[in-house]
């Protein structure tokens, strides 16, 4: 395929509508394989370089000889093109449309792009398995590295190296997978040093209606508990209900019985299309400028975000409390086991260990536990808010874990070395982004497409001294506690900075709230000028 | 006092509303004229001002005693179990009577005692002087002048008496504006804008049903128009503070009294105007002049005696709020911070001083509240420090008006005001606290500088008495590069330990988390499946 078919016209004379904090730009409208430009030839700051990718829905107006363009984006921002032109016009939308929409991971941007200052060869992908076994067999042996999974036979979906109990040998870890949806067996992925408890996480058992059981599945949890202290708790993240229904299609949990000294606790958490449509709703009531209070209120009570964000970080509580007060081990899984499965895992991580709370240790935990974790990036954030079409498997989960860690800094603002920044960073890269972390559904897939030998990482992007200063707290200062979070609704906050607010209002600037920016006014950090300078109103 | 039954209940349950159920704190209950004390077993001490008190109620009783909860204005709730319900009872009538008293004089302010003389009494009303502040805001110019005809409270009753009107009008035509206006609230003086020579005034609402005009008061609307040379319009009613900055335009403000809306209206619009409002100093007089002054009924509108409910309003707390918005949305024009506003919320209602009894200037003075009560400004002045907001910038011109932006979505509910006693739902750590120690702790150094620089120089002089040679002399100076570094690192560590008392992370316990409540789950044995749903624990089989 080549991009030039797709292209219907290259060029034409545009101006893009002032938005707010964005001054006007009239000048010369260029589309290319990747992006979309806009300059005035001057090679002025204001020049506009879109990454297609980035687009999410366009809008196409005509009037008499000249259109109008509008271009909703997945980073939530709204830019509006005026066209000269009428075919012009229509080609621009029609190119961008088919070149935004492209599903080829390899003609994607990542695999052409080449920055300066970073060479291929260096770009530094994370290697959590290893470093993660590295981490647990300094504290105990008990736990080995399995390769049972090196060519992804055993599990499309998880990484090649998994940390499982000595005990288990590889034969009886494929047996296990085999009685797993996806292949995905309890595999470990936090060790909680302080009493030797573990966290494991897989997907459901495949149970079905006549109640199958396996053996080696239930020896490799009756392993668990003799290694992590004798009482063991499954989190389903489903409701009882759903687990009945999920039995009659072949699916389950584990059963009382067959899992002794396991209990069951049920923590349903929204996932798949009713999250997708919160978020829609959400972004909705954001960009509608003509909102009074009550309707506000209404609309933001009726989109059930909010609702959302306390209910993933209770259940990430009760597991870290559970683990660190109460010494049992969990096991966590929903259905497929990678998506409110590893928001949980993920977040009760953050709550108990202080390093996943240092720059490099979030970057490990999110390596860790969503990408190589077989979170479906590629799949999940295919679109964002502003998509007409009707979404396919499409669902903001990255996002709502993006937002209880911002919950968290809210009430620990000095415990995390990343600010807010970071987090805005994250939301938009896992969307559209020049680099490769984010690209594919799977370490399978990232390997098939050769993702680490042919794009950039983002980490090593992010961990530039320039850019690494740019994302960091500046009053961060280590916390060796655990943080418990407050999950009272009074406690929980609108995240505006990831709303579509940051870009609608005026005096909303990009994710940093006025007590944000004047504190990093306050501490004069030459490096942080980049958060003030954003700031359009002070 | 004759009120008090029990003075003394032992064995008492404090309950904690938004921690675990059941969790509780016993102690003793104590009952005093102006206080009800509860101390608990850790000798902790919570008092709860008579005053405070907005509702008493008594639940049915229950195996463990009779509940006892108590709503104060301050958004305080507490909730007791006595174990013995005639306890219960003793108390719950005692408070009945003694949060509701019906004259001013049995009020705390008339008995409280802070150990001043007279004279430090009168000095502490001296403080905030309104004359001070007409002047201050230039208005005894050739356009405005004082007018004194209401001197004996005879044309307005809920005026004060010095009151500022247009040069060009004469006593009778006040005399005319104020009878055809609500409460003979006739318009006068609020602001004044001097650079723009524009004011905002107030009044009540004309008198329809009399007649549909009326010559003076149009005489006197005319009047304040023309005290404005650069713009012949003048906007009735608009709340647009931007009018007098953008237009030049004056504004007369008022409601259906003039004491509710239009003092929120008048005093808003001059806190976005003028940054001295946004000063500690500057938001007292904001107060004292557009509310007290002007006769907010706040002995009404708060409920101070036992009067009628319908009086009861929060105008005076929305404004508080308003304000508070305002702090969150420019962090940097306020002198003050949020303790502040909170700590006045405190007293409007706590009736401990005498600025805001009574509900005007004459009912007051009749109170002889100047002789008989303190006045709160010089407490909260000596206090000063507590209230600062270390963000305040105060020579940034972008902040001398105020523009906020006022979509929903800008606007945020105020927890530190309505959730303040219930601490577990706070941040954890607070940043606030955090700059507050670092400032200190610049001052210590600062401090520690000075000496330094005094020995240094003290050093020298002796040094070159005794003509020593001059290297030695470069290493010990101030400005040397080499004692630098080892200043910054001696900073860095003395920064760790006096963080670690912020960093504490006060109430970061689970057990005072609402999700605590699944892990006495865990511990249990039997029965295996545990179905949480709507926060109860149900056990099924």
């Amino acid at each position: 395929m080549e991009f030039s078919e797709l292209i219907r016209t290259g060029r034409a004379e545009a101006l893009l509508l002032p938005g707010p904090g964005q001054p006007p730009v009239r000048g010369t409208l260029c589309i290319t394989s990747h992006h979309l430009l806009l300059s005035d030839g001057h090679g002025s700051p204001s020049d506009l370089w879109l990454l297609l990718r980035n687009v999410d829905a366009v809008e196409k107006r005509v009037a008499g000889n000249s259109g109008t363009i509008t271009l909703k984006c997945k980073d939530l921002n709204i830019l509006q093109l005026e066209i000269e032109g009428l075919e012009e016009t229509l080609d621009i939308a029609c190119s961008i449309e088919a070149l935004s929409s492209l599903e080829s991971v390899t003609t994607s941007y990542p695999f052409f792009y080449r920055p300066q200052g970073l060479r291929l060869g260096d770009s530094e992908y994370l290697h959590p398995p290893d470093d993660f076994y590295q981490q647990v067999a300094l504290k105990t042996n008990a736990w080995r590295l399995s390769t049972v999974n090196r060519d992804f036979y055993v599990c499309a979906s998880y990484p090649p190296a998994l940390v499982v109990p000595c005990a288990i040998g590889d034969e009886a870890l494929a047996r296990s997978a085999h009685f797993r949806q996806g292949g995905r067996f309890p595999v470990l992925c936090y060790y909680h040093s302080i009493n030797g408890t573990v966290m494991l996480r897989s997907s459901q058992p495949l149970q079905g209606a006549n109640r199958r059981r396996c053996a080696e599945d239930e020896l490799l949890l009756l392993e668990v508990l003799a290694l992590g202290g004798g009482q063991g708790l499954v989190v389903d993240t489903r409701s009882a209900q759903a687990v009945k229904q999920a039995r009659l299609t072949g699916g389950g949990t584990e059963a009382k019985a067959a899992y002794p000294g396991w209990k069951r606790l049920h923590r349903p958490l929204e996932r798949g299309r009713p999250l997708q449509d919160s978020f829609v709703r959400l972004v909705e009531a954001c960009t509608d400028p003509s909102l009074s209070m009550d309707r506000w209120l209404s609309r933001l009570d009726g989109c059930r975000w909010l609702t959302h964000v306390k209910e993933a970080l209770t259940t990430a509580s009760l597991v870290a409390q559970g683990m660190d007060r109460e010494g049992i081990c969990i096991l966590v899984h929903g259905t497929e086991g990678t998506d409110a499965t590893l928001l949980v895992t993920s977040l009760a991580q953050l709550i108990l260990d202080p390093k996943c709370r240092t720059m490099r240790g979030f970057q490990s935990l999110l390596e860790r536990e969503w990408i190589q974790a077989g979170h479906p990036f590629q799949q999940r954030c295919a679109h964002s808010a502003y998509t007409q079409g009707r979404p396919k498997n499409e669902a903001p989960v990255f996002l709502l874990f993006l937002d209880c860690v911002w919950q968290l800094s809210r009430q620990f603002p000095l415990s995390l070395e990343f600010g807010e920044g970071m987090l805005l960073a994250l939301f938009d890269h896992a969307y559209a982004s020049p680099f490769g972390t984010f690209l594919c559904n799977s370490e399978k897939e990232r390997y098939l497409c050769e993702v680490k030998t042919k794009t950039h990482s983002l980490w090593s992007s992010l961990n530039q001294s320039k850019e690494r200063k740019r994302l960091c707290n500046p009053i961060y200062s280590p916390n060796p506690l655990a943080l418990w979070p407050s999950v009272e609704p009074q406690s929980l906050q609108l995240w505006a900075g990831k709303t579509s607010l940051r870009f609608h209002l005026p005096s909303l600037n990009p994710g940093s709230s006025p007590w944000l920016r004047s504190l990093t006014g306050f501490f004069h950090i030459p490096n942080s000028r980049s958060f003030l300078t954003l700031d359009s109103t002070t | 006092m004759e009120h008090i039954r029990t003075t003394k209940v032992e064995h008492v349950k404090l309950l904690d509303r938004f921690s675990t159920s059941n969790k509780s704190l016993t102690g003793t209950l104590y009952l005093t004229a102006t206080h009800l004390l509860f101390i608990d077993s850790l000798q902790k001490e919570t008092w709860i001002l008579h005053h405070h008190i907005a509702a008493v109620e008594k639940l049915a009783l229950t195996t463990s005693g009779c509940p006892l909860v108590i709503q104060c204005k301050n958004f305080r709730i507490v909730h007791f179990i006595v174990p013995r319900e005639r306890d219960c009872h003793d108390i719950y009538n005692s408070l009945l009577q003694l949060s509701r008293q019906a004259k001013h004089e049995d009020l705390y302010a008339f008995s409280y005692n802070p150990k001043q003389n007279e004279s430090e009494r009168e000095q502490g009303w001296q403080c905030i002087n309104l004359a001070d502040e007409y002047r201050r805001m230039g208005v005894l110019n050739s356009k405005w002048h004082l007018f004194d005809a209401n001197r004996n409270y005879q044309i307005c009753e809920t005026y004060p008496i010095d009151l500022y009107v247009p040069e060009s009008v004469n006593t009778a035509t006040v005399v005319g504006s104020s009878k055809f206006r609500s409460k003979g609230r006739f318009p006068v003086l609020s602001y004044y804008h001097q650079d723009k020579e524009a004011a905002i005034c107030r009044c009540s609402q004309p008198l329809s049903g009399f007649s549909a005009r009326c010559l003076e008061d149009e005489n006197m609307l005319e009047a304040i128009s023309k005290t404005n040379p650069r713009n012949r319009y003048m906007y009735v009613m608009d709340t647009r503070p931007k009018a007098i900055v953008v237009e030049s335009a004056s504004v007369l403000v008022h409601c259906s009294d003039g004491w509710d809306r239009t003092s929120q209206v008048c005093s808003l619009g001059a806190l976005l105007l003028d940054s001295y409002y946004r000063t500690i100093k500057g938001f007292m007089v904001l107060i004292e002049k557009d509310w007290i002054s002007f006769g907010h009924k706040f002995s009404d509108r708060c409920g101070h005696l036992d009067g009628d409910p319908k009086e009861v309003s929060p105008v005076f707390t929305q404004f508080l709020e308003c304000v508070w918005h305002l702090t969150e949305q420019f962090p940097q024009a306020f002198e003050y911070n949020e303790a502040f506003l909170l700590q006045i919320h405190e007293h409007v209602h706590s009736c401990q001083f005498g600025n805001f009894l009574g509900n005007c200037q004459k009912e007051r003075e009749g109170l002889k509240l100047k002789e008989k009560t303190y006045s709160l400004w010089p407490f909260l002045l000596d206090d000063q420090e507590k209230y600062l907001n270390p963000f305040y910038n105060p020579t940034s011109q972008k902040f001398a008006v105020l523009e906020p932006n006022t979509v929903p979505f800008n606007f945020k509910f105020w927890r530190n005001m309505y959730h303040q006693f219930d601490r577990t739902m706070h941040p954890r750590q607070s940043i606030f606290k955090l700059i507050m120690n670092m400032n200190d702790q610049n001052k210590q150094l600062e401090k520690e500088i000075k000496e330094l620089e005094y020995k240094i120089k003290h050093q020298k002089n002796r040094q070159t008495d005794t003509v020593l040679n001059k290297e030695s002399l470069l290493s010990i100076h101030p400005d040397s590069p080499a004692l630098k570094p080892s200043l910054c690192f001696k900073k860095e560590q003395t920064l760790l330990p006096v963080n670690d008392a912020v960093r504490t992370i006060e109430g970061s316990n689970t057990a005072d988390n609402r999700y605590s409540e699944y892990t006495e789950e865990f511990s249990k044995t039997e029965p295996a499946v545990v179905s949480l749903e709507y926060g109860v624990a149900r056990m099924t089989c």
